[in-house]
């Protein structure tokens, strides 16, 4: 056995996004849901890593660079508004924050 | 290769599990930074060196950092805990477990079903032909990218001002204010 199929690291990929997913949905703490959304940014890297490998080219690897970028940006300002909502509502339940009002 | 590879998936799934299983935040944010170092011994497997050093500096390192801050600074105690162990009934749970797992089938099937057929054989893809690739035709992206963090940088130290405390209502007055000029 040399290699691995293709097919399996975009499973993998799709594993941790479904399970991302779940924990998206399922939470309503706004720490786990943050987690979550890192954890589906991360999948989404990994799958152009796979692509890139597969096909020997180094744009899945800059794309991954982005990637990252992105994550960076969407956890500092994440982070942002969960101490805002922290502050205000003194708790980090999501529900809280339902209301369009101050 | 391959054994890091599926030894280290594994365990990248099993980390990924107890992160949204758990109902203690800082035990969710250390099986976080597991699943991602095994990510990055996924890459490093894969010949994607570049691309798994980044994901432990920065992923592992930089964000996380910034989610640990975060957590301590919540000084979250035993009650979120008890909350987190309130809200985790199967009723919340078992719906959109459901739902990814129709989708995870629906992908897995399509990636079978899919004639691809290619091995990846894990030959090494340097830091030089990225960077080749990020500052020859990617220049642009690079530049939309830096924008993008400067734009983050902003919007996190606006959002994140804490007020102070004294005199609540004439502090929201003029914070309305200020918004509205």
């Amino acid at each position: 056995m040399s290699g691995v199929p293709m097919e399996h690291g975009l499973v993998l990929a799709a594993m941790l996004f479904a399970l991302g997913l779940a924990g998206l949905m399922f939470r309503r703490n706004m720490v786990f849901i943050l987690m979550s959304l890192e954890i589906m940014l991360n999948s989404a890297g990994l799958a152009f890593i796979v692509g890139g490998t597969a096909w020997g080219q180094p744009e899945g690897q800059a794309m991954f660079l982005l990637v990252i970028t992105l994550a960076a940006a969407e956890a500092s300002v994440g982070l942002a508004l969960l101490l805002q909502l922290n502050n205000r509502f003194k708790t980090l339940d999501t529900d809280a924050a339902s209301r369009m009002r101050g | 290769m391959e054994v890091a590879f599926y030894l280290s998936g594994l365990v990248a799934v099993l980390a990924t599990l107890g992160v949204i299983t758990n109902t203690n935040p800082v035990h969710a944010l250390l099986y976080l930074i597991v699943s991602l170092i095994a990510v990055a011994i996924v890459f490093f497997a894969l010949g994607a060196p570049f691309a798994g050093a980044l994901e432990i500096i920065v992923y592992a390192g930089a964000i996380m950092v910034l989610f640990v801050f975060v957590v301590m600074m919540l000084n979250l105690g035993e009650s979120v805990v008890a909350q987190e162990k309130a809200w985790l009934t199967p009723k919340a749970w078992l719906g959109p477990s459901v739902l990814a797992a129709v989708l995870l089938l629906t992908l897995i099937a399509t990636l079978w079903l899919g004639d691809i057929g290619k091995v990846i054989q894990g030959d090494t893809l340097t830091a030089k032909e990225v960077g080749t690739t990020l500052f020859g035709p990617w220049l642009l992206i690079v530049e939309l990218a830096a924008m993008l963090l400067l734009a983050a940088l902003v919007t996190a130290s606006h959002v994140g001002r804490v007020s102070p405390p004294e005199k609540p209502a004439m502090n929201q007055e003029t914070g309305a204010r200020k918004e509205h000029s």
